[in-house]
């Protein structure tokens, strides 16, 4: 049972006092039937809702921002105005912060991670959409992956092979028998857990997100019948609903920022060894 | 490393929900799911970077230029008013002093001035007075010897009278009136 069949039949015409169970949503409302499924390569992609989405994000990004710097002036108007205060977040809010000036190089990429996340993530609050792409576990991960094929090369690069991984496993300032303990642990930290917690740490909280919304929400319809309970159960959750609804949008700019961020720190520390 | 995230995640237990046999867990990681993340990623980077953030970034690079240099230019207006002000302010205290110099000057040319009047009018005070003297004496000498005359002639012309009944009697009286007469003489003479 995925998503669209949830919504079009079992979800709403059960009610309190009908005989049917709370019908809580569950995995189910993460996914969403192909609706085209060409095989190129061997590989068969499957094209539903959120990959629709997630290509119409692309597109609205690119549409956006190819129109707001299509010739950029230099007393800003309009669409240019609301671009480079985005420019200029992701430059000094997050690149500078953590890289100084050489983060300048770095602009392009994280811009695109920060706006195409974002976006991802507030498609869970616009009507029809009504899902984070991001909650899909895959997308993340690809982002995760991006990002640490990214830095971990560009350390190596930049600080040599052996250097690299002796700057991240033998941190300075911390007594030389604790390297026994610290060197594999950093190691570990560093090279194998921190793409997961990268692409997790996104995934979770936008699945939890809107999982909560979508409890609440069909509570909601399922409260709905003759009786007091019912009635103010219903609007409870209704509100309830809304609220955090609010709080998403929050958490979608947070997580977004946060994400990038993040990119931003691990870059830095594989430009320079860590203090 | 698609691998090695596959692996982790397949043994993550309890992702297959209840109720949910026939679907693969929210964990899993499928690969054309991932392959369209990355190019989705690829794309926003690929045209952003080479289309959009070019242009802005050239933009608030000449825009940081224009306005440090307009600063350096305000800098610049800004000494030079501050060098016009001081100029100006230096005119303005020489000029003061030369206004004192002059009132000082114009001060002591008054006194000089005024001493002079004053010197002047005395000088010509004390001529006018003497100029005065002098007519006064000369109008007096001659109102004297106008007088001594008429009073010679009067005397004369009495003792005439009183010498012409008597003179002949009193030859003491006829030496008074020659000594008299002598003496007017030697005043008129004078």
């Amino acid at each position: 049972m995925s998503a669209d069949v949830v919504l079009a039949s079992g979800g709403l015409s059960c009610h309190l006092m009908s005989g049917c169970g709370f019908p809580a949503p569950g995995a189910e409302i993460f996914q969403f039937d192909a609706v085209w499924a060409p095989t190129i390569l061997g590989v068969t992609f499957h094209i539903s809702k959120t990959t629709i989405l997630l290509f119409l994000a692309v597109v609205l990004i690119l549409g956006f921002f190819l129109y707001a710097f299509r010739r950029p002036k230099l007393v800003p108007r309009g669409s240019q105005n609301v671009g480079e205060m985005g420019y200029l977040f992701i430059r000094d809010g997050i690149a500078r912060e953590a890289m100084g000036k050489e983060g300048d190089k770095f602009v392009p990429f994280l811009f695109s991670f920060f706006f195409l996340v974002w976006l991802l993530n507030f498609w869970s609050i616009v009507p029809f959409a009504q899902i984070p792409v991001t909650s899909i576990f895959a997308i993340p991960v690809a982002f995760a992956i991006i990002v640490y094929v990214t830095w971990v090369p560009l350390g190596i690069y930049k600080q040599g092979f052996v250097p690299f991984f002796k700057n991240m496993m033998f941190p300075p300032g911390v007594p030389k028998a604790m390297y026994v303990l610290l060197a594999p642990i950093e190691l570990i930290s560093n090279i194998l857990v921190r793409p997961f917690t990268h692409s997790v740490r996104l995934f979770a909280n936008m699945f939890a997100g809107h999982l909560l919304i979508a409890s609440f929400s069909v509570a909601a319809f399922y409260l709905i019948s003759a009786s007091v309970v019912g009635i103010l159960g219903s609007v409870a959750s209704f509100a309830v609903a809304v609220a955090l609804t609010g709080f998403e949008v929050l958490i979608q700019a947070l997580q977004a920022y946060i994400f990038t961020l993040l990119a931003a720190v691990y870059i830095s520390g594989a430009l320079h060894a860590e203090h | 490393m698609i691998n090695v995230f596959a692996a982790v995640l397949s043994a993550v237990p309890g992702s297959e929900g209840v109720g949910a046999e026939e679907m693969p867990s929210v964990l899993a990681v499928p690969i054309d799911e991932l392959i369209i993340g990355i190019i989705a990623f690829l794309i926003v980077f690929g045209v952003l970077g080479k289309l959009a953030l070019p242009a802005i970034k050239k933009t608030l690079a000449e825009r940081t230029e224009l306005i440090e240099g307009g600063l350096a230019k305000a800098d610049e207006t800004q000494a030079e008013a501050q060098r016009v002000l001081e100029e100006y302010k230096a005119a303005l205290a020489s000029a003061r002093e030369e206004a004192a110099a002059i009132r000082t000057q114009a001060q002591a040319d008054r006194t000089a001035i005024v001493e002079e009047a004053r010197n002047e009018a005395r000088t010509a005070a004390a001529a006018v007075t003497a100029a005065a003297e002098a007519q006064i004496a000369a109008e007096r000498n001659q109102a004297t010897s106008a007088l001594t005359r008429q009073v010679g002639e009067l005397a004369v012309g009495l003792a005439g009278k009183v010498v012409g009944q008597s003179l002949e009697d009193d030859a003491r009286v006829r030496a008074t009136v020659d000594a008299f007469i002598s003496d007017l003489e030697q005043q008129a003479a004078r």
